[in-house]
């Protein structure tokens, strides 16, 4: 075990946030410590957060990050924000926000900027809460501007997702339109002393009418309709979680508690249900297949560059000497072989 | 393409601190967005940080530059108070220090001695520090 890693594991946190780096950069090393991470993980409550710009997100994360410490647990936080496509710079500002918890080490906040990356984010931050699970924080809130699919992939990391919806954040249609709506576990109309409140609430309501729980992967096959039928409802309520809405005013703290009891409430129905099982085996193997075809992805890469790069087979292509599929087939033949051979040699 | 090279290069990250009483930060958000736009990360902690909230931010953070701004001339006792907290999560040696603000002479070489790299005074240009950051940032 790396030194690192069991500096980690001993509650350092300059090594925490340096596994964090590292992850980050995917520095030399970082996968064995990410796998030697894995194995002291798995104990840890993931809460996503994710909703517009200027919701509120920090400020309720900083309330929530605070009434968990005076629970006497530790708690992680993983801030991400957007960087420039230009020059890759980034200001993370969540941090200014987390007035409650200021000076308190037991509450780790790291800010991580999305770095132009594509489907690396996702993976860094899954490594990043391994790790802040590892080091044995008890809750783990990750918070992201909620703007298009990374971010619901992101969120997706969590056992609990809230999507914070600000007053008068438009019309019905809007609530339609909005896939990161979909991802919710919880919803929370935060800035609920503002005007337009009771009616955005009304919206979420009537846009909850007509469907239970996170989309899922197909154990039951009643997602709409089933509420206008009585009782097909109470027979799925059971296994459906219905999200729940919850109305706060987190720079006053209100509503902090409620939002914390339908957290807590989710947790319940994941261990009640078996869910949070299901949920963990439907994570890894989105991530093992990730971590697949971006590592078969750089292979092939590299492969490609050693005979000269894509630009050279270009050419043939267009003088029609040769087509995209046999330069592909001719790119995989030697990987196709070598995995022929391997599976012949167990065999024998 | 353009991502992979991004990459190979390692992105910098600073802290711009403003600790103690100082009011004013126009100056922090000018620097903010300058090391934004040279393709830095950076963390900007707010006003009115105590240094125990700047050495939180530091350590959990990782930065690769500490930027403390003092206006209101407490740094003789507010910067001291971030070097031994940094110490004590040994998260002092891999860490540029850099000091802006106003800071007379004589306290400057004290700031040295105990452990800060670079004081950029007034006059200070923005170039100037991003070229000193790009050059001192520590190899990890």
């Amino acid at each position: 075990m790396s030194d690192l890693v069991s500096d980690v594991l001993a509650g350092k946190h300059s090594a925490l946030a340096r596994v964090i780096t590292n992850i980050e950069n995917r520095a030399p090393g970082y996968r064995e410590q990410v796998s030697a991470l894995h194995r002291h993980a798995g104990d840890a409550d993931v809460i996503g957060v994710t909703g517009s710009p200027g919701a509120g997100k920090s400020t309720l994360v900083d309330k929530v990050a605070a009434a968990y410490r005076e629970q006497g647990l530790t708690v992680g936080v993983i801030a991400i924000d957007p960087s420039s496509p230009f020059t890759g710079g980034a200001v993370l500002g969540d941090r200014i926000r987390m007035a409650s918890n200021a000076g308190d080490m037991d509450m780790f906040f790291r800010s991580m900027s999305a770095r132009g990356s594509l489907g690396g984010l996702s993976t860094a931050t899954t490594d990043a809460v391994t790790a802040l699970d590892a080091f044995g924080k008890d809750k783990i809130i990750v918070e992201t501007v909620g703007a298009g699919q990374n971010e619901v992939d992101i969120v997706r990391t969590a056992d609990t997702v809230a999507v914070l919806v600000p007053p008068g954040s438009g019309d019905d249609v809007q609530m339609l339109k909005a896939g990161i709506l979909e991802i919710a576990d919880v919803f929370v109309v935060n800035k609920a002393d503002l005007e337009g409140a009771d009616r955005t609430v009304q919206q979420l309501k009537e846009m909850l009418q007509g469907r239970s729980g996170r989309p899922d992967t197909g154990h039951h096959g009643t997602i709409t309709g089933a509420d206008n039928e009585g009782g097909a409802v109470s027979t799925t309520e059971a296994v459906d979680w219905k999200p729940r809405i919850v109305e706060t005013v987190a720079n006053r703290g209100e509503g902090v508690e409620d939002f914390l009891e339908a957290l807590g409430s989710h947790a319940e129905y994941l261990d009640r249900t078996g869910r949070r099982e299901k949920q963990a085996r439907e994570r890894y193997a989105a991530e093992i297949r990730t971590l697949l075809r971006e590592d078969a992805n750089g292979l092939l890469s590299a492969e490609l560059e050693r005979r000269g790069g894509l630009e050279s087979f270009l050419d043939e292509v267009v003088a029609r000497e040769t087509d995209p599929y046999s330069i592909v087939d001719e790119l995989l033949a030697p990987l196709r072989d070598c995995l022929a051979e391997e599976r012949d040699s167990h065999h024998g | 393409m353009s991502v992979e090279q991004e990459q190979e290069e390692r992105t910098i990250r600073c802290l711009v601190a403003k600790v103690g009483l100082d009011g004013h930060d126009r100056g922090a958000h000018v620097i903010s967005r300058a090391l934004r736009d040279a393709g830095f990360e950076v963390i900007y902690s707010g006003l009115h940080r105590s240094p125990d909230e700047v050495v939180q931010a530091a350590v959990q953070e990782d930065v690769d530059v500490v930027g403390i701004s003092i206006l209101s001339g407490a740094h003789n006792t507010l910067v001291p108070k971030i070097l031994d907290g940094l110490k004590q999560y040994d998260a002092f040696d891999d860490r540029l220090i850099l000091v802006g603000g106003i800071v007379p002479e004589d306290d400057q070489a004290e700031l040295h001695e105990r452990g800060v790299d670079e004081i950029f005074g007034p006059g200070a240009s923005m170039d100037e520090m991003i070229a000193y950051i790009r050059e001192h940032a520590p190899e990890r």
